[in-house]
């Protein structure tokens, strides 16, 4: 299995997606004749041409209005938005038009768009560049949502995005393209749903998506090393529908569960999973589930500050800590 | 246009008047809920445009005030009428609305309820022709108030700058919801506003449907002949509210009448008769029997027909069995 970055295996997917159905095409802001401000379409306007590789105007909400549009008679976009940060502007045609058109239309009309874009804080980008946004793609019907945290299911997640009748957000992170893992040599669809072990523990649930992942593996190798705490570390990539099923199977093993989310906590990831964590298994609980989040503030500029205002390993670990009462 | 195209059309139009009025008393009724925006006064608009289009080929899709259009594209006014009742008969088997027909099959994608939402929808279905390689068009009717969205000018951007196969129709009725057009817009022709974005346009009288039809087989000459995109304005005017919870407060009688002198319908019907091709009698025996079709055939099918179980609500949501969501495994 061969070792390559975030950003070589979604332009894998693309490349491998677009080979496959001349119907795929690739669109947004730069990403043609630059290749993707992350690289993620590098090489493809030489290779499929200007009608399928096609550079955007700065209009988030019209072009992603216009993908929607072409998704209508079978063509399948992949929407790049170059920052999830303007993908508020693009909020009117997600969910009005694709997110709502199937049920409206009686089952008429398909809108199987992917649309990709990188969230998450990056290092001193300022507020309005430093948006984690995933909870409000999740919380809208007829909408599938997904969060990469690794190089294997950026392209897997791609691949079944493109091919799945349904309008998907892929929601990639800012600090994540260079990041490397493996990845099958032979093609590879990831499924939509569905949560994974990342590592397996007994005594206490780290759930994860995208980048949050890694504080949870970080912070566990941290409680076993010091503290003889073995946490099993479920990677929900799929947010919406989150994996019901998976969250109850941990913590009916664990009897403890710990939510990591790089955004603030109100209405977010922590808060739905503490509400199926009622729903599903209340019992089985231990401890009160507890939720690490962001700060409920803009991401300031200042170095200080903005890490401040996030959460890392340690406070996983702390909060991991202060549950086991040690 | 040959005398008995134009009877056709004032047929059909007289249909739709009748239709919509006959929608206004089921709502009084009870029997259609939510919003509903009717047509009366702006007939010639749609039936003048697609009279021109080749419906069924071509893909029109338009804003919440969609009755009419989708009609003339070719949807059954029984299954329109079901639809605005809420039945699992109906074109979007009850799920949509009068806000959201749907006839996919004749190529009617849509009446969708944000105002400007449908213009980059109708660049993206041009795109997809475009890529496929048909003679297939995009119409897409909207209203004036539109053109102040973003929207208008993102797709309008992106339409001339890919020469997309799509015309876009302004049906400027002069006001947006209970907004009169001097009050909101900074210019009032609409169709030198993409002047900036070096679309082709034209303005044309909205009431005469042989003056719609003129222009439209212009424009979608123009569009079809692969130039890219067009913009035609039709100047117009609605008789009711902008919806059913409108009083029309803010407009004077007299506009309301100078406006009615210049109906849509008597226009054409007594173009005909003076030209000895219809008789009043004639006129009124087809209104008669229009009547009766409506009651007998539409409101009919639309009352005996069932409502979407309860079980179904939450079908339509996302696809059914689709195997990759489960990354391809079935």
């Amino acid at each position: 299995m061969a070792q390559i970055m975030m950003w070589e295996a979604i332009r894998r997917a693309h490349d491998e997606e677009m080979a496959n159905d001349p119907l795929v095409i690739a669109m947004g802001e730069d990403i043609a004749v630059a290749g993707g401000t992350y690289k993620a379409t590098h090489g493809l306007y030489e290779k499929y041409g200007e009608q399928r590789v096609i550079d955007t105007p700065i209009s988030e909400n019209g072009f992603t209005g216009l993908g929607i549009g072409a998704s209508f008679l079978g063509v399948r976009p992949i929407i790049e938005i170059m920052s999830v940060n303007f993908a508020w502007l693009a909020m009117d045609q997600l969910f009005n038009s694709a997110a709502k058109v199937r049920y409206m239309s009686g089952g008429q009309l398909l809108a199987p768009i992917v649309v990709r874009s990188p969230g998450g804080t990056a290092h001193q980008l300022g507020s309005q560049h430093s948006a984690r946004m995933e909870k409000v793609f999740m919380g809208i019907a007829g909408l599938r949502v997904v969060t990469p945290s690794n190089p294997r299911q950026a392209y897997g997640l791609l691949k079944s995005a493109v091919r799945c009748n349904d309008p998907v957000f892929i929601n990639e992170h800012e600090l994540m393209y260079n990041m490397k893992g493996e990845v099958p040599e032979e093609e590879y669809f990831h499924p939509l749903v569905g949560s994974e072990i990342t590592r397996e523990g007994r005594d206490v649930t780290l759930f994860g998506y995208n980048i949050s992942v890694h504080w949870c593996l970080q912070a566990a190798d941290l409680l076993a090393q010091h503290h003889g705490i073995e946490a099993e570390v479920i990677d929900l990539y799929a947010l919406s529908p989150l994996d019901r099923a998976g969250i109850r199977t941990s913590v009916t093993k664990t009897h403890r569960a710990v939510i990591v989310e790089e955004a603030e906590p109100a209405v977010g990831v922590g808060a739905e999973v503490m509400a199926i964590l009622n729903e599903e298994c209340f019992f089985e609980l231990d401890a009160a589930p507890v939720r690490v989040s962001a700060l409920n503030v803009p991401i300031p500029y200042n170095h200080a500050l903005e890490k401040a205002a996030l959460p890392d390993a340690n406070d996983v670990v702390e909060a991991v800590r202060k549950m086991f009462g040690i | 246009m040959k005398d008995a195209d134009k009877k056709r059309l004032l047929r059909e139009m007289l249909f739709a008047r009748r239709f919509e009025e006959r929608c206004y008393e089921a709502y009084v009724e009870r029997n259609i809920g939510g919003f509903l925006h009717l047509y009366p006064g702006e007939e010639a608009c749609a039936h003048g445009v697609l009279e021109a289009a080749r419906t069924g080929h071509d893909y029109v899709i338009t804003s919440y005030r969609d009755h009419i259009h989708a009609i003339k594209s070719g949807a059954d006014p029984r299954a329109v009428m079901a639809e605005l009742f809420a039945r699992e008969t109906g074109v979007s088997k009850g799920r949509g609305g009068s806000m959201h027909i749907f006839d996919v099959a004749h190529r009617f994608m849509g009446g969708y309820a944000l105002v400007g939402g449908p213009f980059p929808l109708a660049a993206g279905i041009a795109k997809a022709i475009q890529m496929k390689g048909g003679d297939e068009i995009c119409i897409c009717f909207l209203g004036d108030a539109a053109n102040n969205q973003g929207t208008f000018h993102e797709s309008l951007n992106m339409a001339a700058l890919w020469k997309l196969p799509v015309l876009y129709v302004c049906e400027n009725n002069l006001y947006g919801i209970g907004t009169r057009i001097d009050r909101s817009t900074a210019v009032i022709d609409q169709y030198k506003r993409v002047a900036g974005y070096n679309i082709p346009s034209a303005q044309a009288d909205g009431q005469d449907v042989e003056l719609v039809h003129k222009a439209a087989v212009k424009a979608i000459r123009h569009v079809r002949g692969g130039k890219g995109p067009y913009f035609l304005e039709l100047m117009t005017y609605r008789y009711r509210g902008h919806s059913m919870s409108d009083s029309n407060a803010y407009r004077t009688r007299t506009e309301e009448r100078v406006w009615s002198k210049r109906d849509p319908i008597i226009l054409l019907r007594d173009r005909l008769i003076k030209d000895g091709k219809l008789t009043l009698q004639e006129y009124k025996d087809m209104d008669t029997a229009i009547l009766d079709e409506i009651e007998d055939g539409v409101i009919r099918f639309a009352t005996e027909s069932p409502e979407p179980h309860i079980s179904e609500v939450e079908k339509y949501v996302l696809a059914d069995n689709d195997p990759w969501v489960r990354g391809g495994v079935t």
